[in-house]
């Protein structure tokens, strides 16, 4: 049902778009936009999933226990420091080629699927990103903030909750919207492990037309996506500033 | 009767020590105070009585030393590496929300109103309803004198109204002692005294505070024992009185000379 839906936008956008548009165009104008859903789909739960694990890696980096917060460390490190492309290719070519024999079956359909990879990997590089994020913004909320709820007797976990995230992601939140922008084209890396999103779909019409200017339409639906995501990240920053009294 | 009151005393602290790596701040400091009793502690900046009252409720972990509040001890241990360590966190948050703190700087939450920063306490702490919780947040909001700005949010006040709002906020828990550092150190001159007035009225029904000061006739009028630090070593202590009418020690001579 879902998938009649987005072919039903598809078709509706393109036969929208047809008089304006040119012949190329208008011949694969369904696989750019199909293309283009699955970039946002990608893009909304990578960084809707990373958002929240962000937030449990900074309070495990946070917390002063060793067994917690070591791990998400590493994590953070890892993912930080290596290329996107570097991770997609280990862990989709890496591991997929360990086999269903090594895998078994429910991790082996899990590592065959390059959209569950693509998403997985797009979901940790964000989140150790935004996890740096949100720590520079808990470091930047007075200390007195976090003191005065430990002072009532509130928990640290629940004073972190409350107190200092809600204020920390006001202030981390340019930052954040950067971040979104950032992945936003870094997703077009999964394209190379046979996504077929806004660039995968590109790259498979280029290859049956060899036209340059198909990446030229790619290159406007991404800037269409930027313009989208600047104006969910402004409309989120003037509510929070709304909701703060100044 | 007088040994009496010590063996039971409502606030106990017995050889409290702090260092910040090799600095000792706080060299061994014991005092009590009973129920309904006004404490201030004063001394030059840097004697340690900020520290002292931060090590009451534990935003500080003394070296060494035990704290009890009418009759429950904190929970503190030692770690095998010697560091101290809170060895039950459910007990010291139940603690903690019986011990009322005013800070210096207000910490008044900058992203609650006026009334929510005043709720938060009963009702995620204690567990109050939100009509029950608002219901006595007006009503203490009433009486410090800032009902009509409770949808304001923090820093559209003045600091001397933050003051009292973070009082009524500290009050909607009801503590058992409410512990105050500096609270008017960071107001304009003119709004000390709608603070200190609030203060008064707290004392004068029989709240029982400790209060580290830098107002001298404040810490006279009000209080019922009086304490003197001088580098990290309680130097004077008693009645109002004896401590600013016949101080014994040098230190204390020297220091109210210099603020008298």
């Amino acid at each position: 049902m879902y998938q009649e839906f987005k072919y039903l936008i598809s078709d509706s956008v393109c036969a929208g778009l047809s008089p304006l548009s040119g012949d190329l165009f208008g011949k694969a104008c369904p696989r750019f936009i199909d293309g283009f859903l699955v970039t946002i789909e990608l893009l909304v739960l990578a960084c809707g999933i990373g958002f929240f694990l962000a937030i449990g890696l900074t309070l495990a980096r946070m917390s002063g226990r060793r067994p917690l917060a070591w791990p998400a460390t590493a994590l953070v490190y890892v993912f930080r420091g290596t290329p996107l492309l570097v991770q997609l290719w280990i862990i989709y070519f890496g591991f997929g080629s360990l086999g269903e024999d090594i895998l078994g079956p429910i991790l082996w359909s899990f590592f065959k699927n390059p959209w569950l990879v693509g998403l997985l990997v797009l979901t940790l590089n964000t989140s150790a990103y935004v996890s740096e994020i949100f720590r520079g913004g808990l470091a930047n909320v007075d200390r007195g903030q976090l003191e005065a709820a430990l002072s009532i007797g509130m928990p640290w976990l629940r004073a972190m909750r409350r107190i200092m995230l809600p204020q920390a992601i006001r202030i981390a939140w340019p930052a954040y919207g950067n971040e979104l922008v950032l992945m936003m084209k870094g997703s077009a890396l999964i394209s190379t492990i046979t996504v077929l999103d806004l660039m995968g779909q590109t790259r498979t019409v280029f290859a049956r037309n060899f036209d340059l200017t198909t990446y030229l339409y790619a290159a406007i639906l991404y800037l269409v996506l930027a313009g989208l995501i600047t104006a969910f990240v402004n409309t989120i920053e003037r509510r929070m500033q709304l909701s703060a009294g100044r | 009767m007088k040994t009496d009151v010590q063996d039971r005393a409502y606030l106990k602290v017995e050889g409290l020590h702090k260092s910040y790596g090799n600095l000792e701040v706080i060299k061994g400091v014991s005092f009590t105070g009973d129920e309904h009793q006004v404490i201030s502690l004063l001394g030059a900046s840097g004697s340690g009585k900020s520290t002292i009252l931060r090590c009451i409720n534990l935003l500080e972990m003394p070296n060494q030393g035990e704290i009890s509040i009418d009759g429950t001890r904190l929970p503190l241990s030692v770690s095998r590496h010697g560091v101290r360590k809170v060895t039950d966190q459910r007990a010291l948050c139940d603690i903690r929300s019986k011990l009322g703190m005013v800070f210096q700087g207000f910490n008044l939450w900058a992203h609650m109103t006026i009334l929510q920063n005043v709720i938060e306490g009963p009702v995620q702490v204690l567990g109050q309803s939100k009509s029950e919780a608002t219901d006595r947040a007006e009503h203490l909001l009433e009486r410090v004198g800032i009902a009509d700005k409770r949808h304001n949010y923090p820093n559209q006040l003045s600091g001397g109204q933050q003051q009292r709002v973070a009082i009524a906020r500290t009050l909607a828990m009801d503590p058992k002692v409410l512990l105050f550092d500096e609270p008017t150190s960071a107001l304009d001159p003119e709004m000390v005294g709608e603070v200190l007035s609030v203060m008064r009225d707290l004392a004068d029904e029989g709240r029982t505070m400790v209060v580290v000061t830098h107002e001298m006739g404040f810490a006279r009028e009000v209080s019922d024992k009086v304490i003197f630090l001088h580098e990290g070593k309680i130097s004077e202590q008693g009645t109002p009185d004896e401590v600013f009418g016949n101080p014994q020690s040098r230190e204390c001579q020297q220091f109210l000379a210099k603020v008298l």
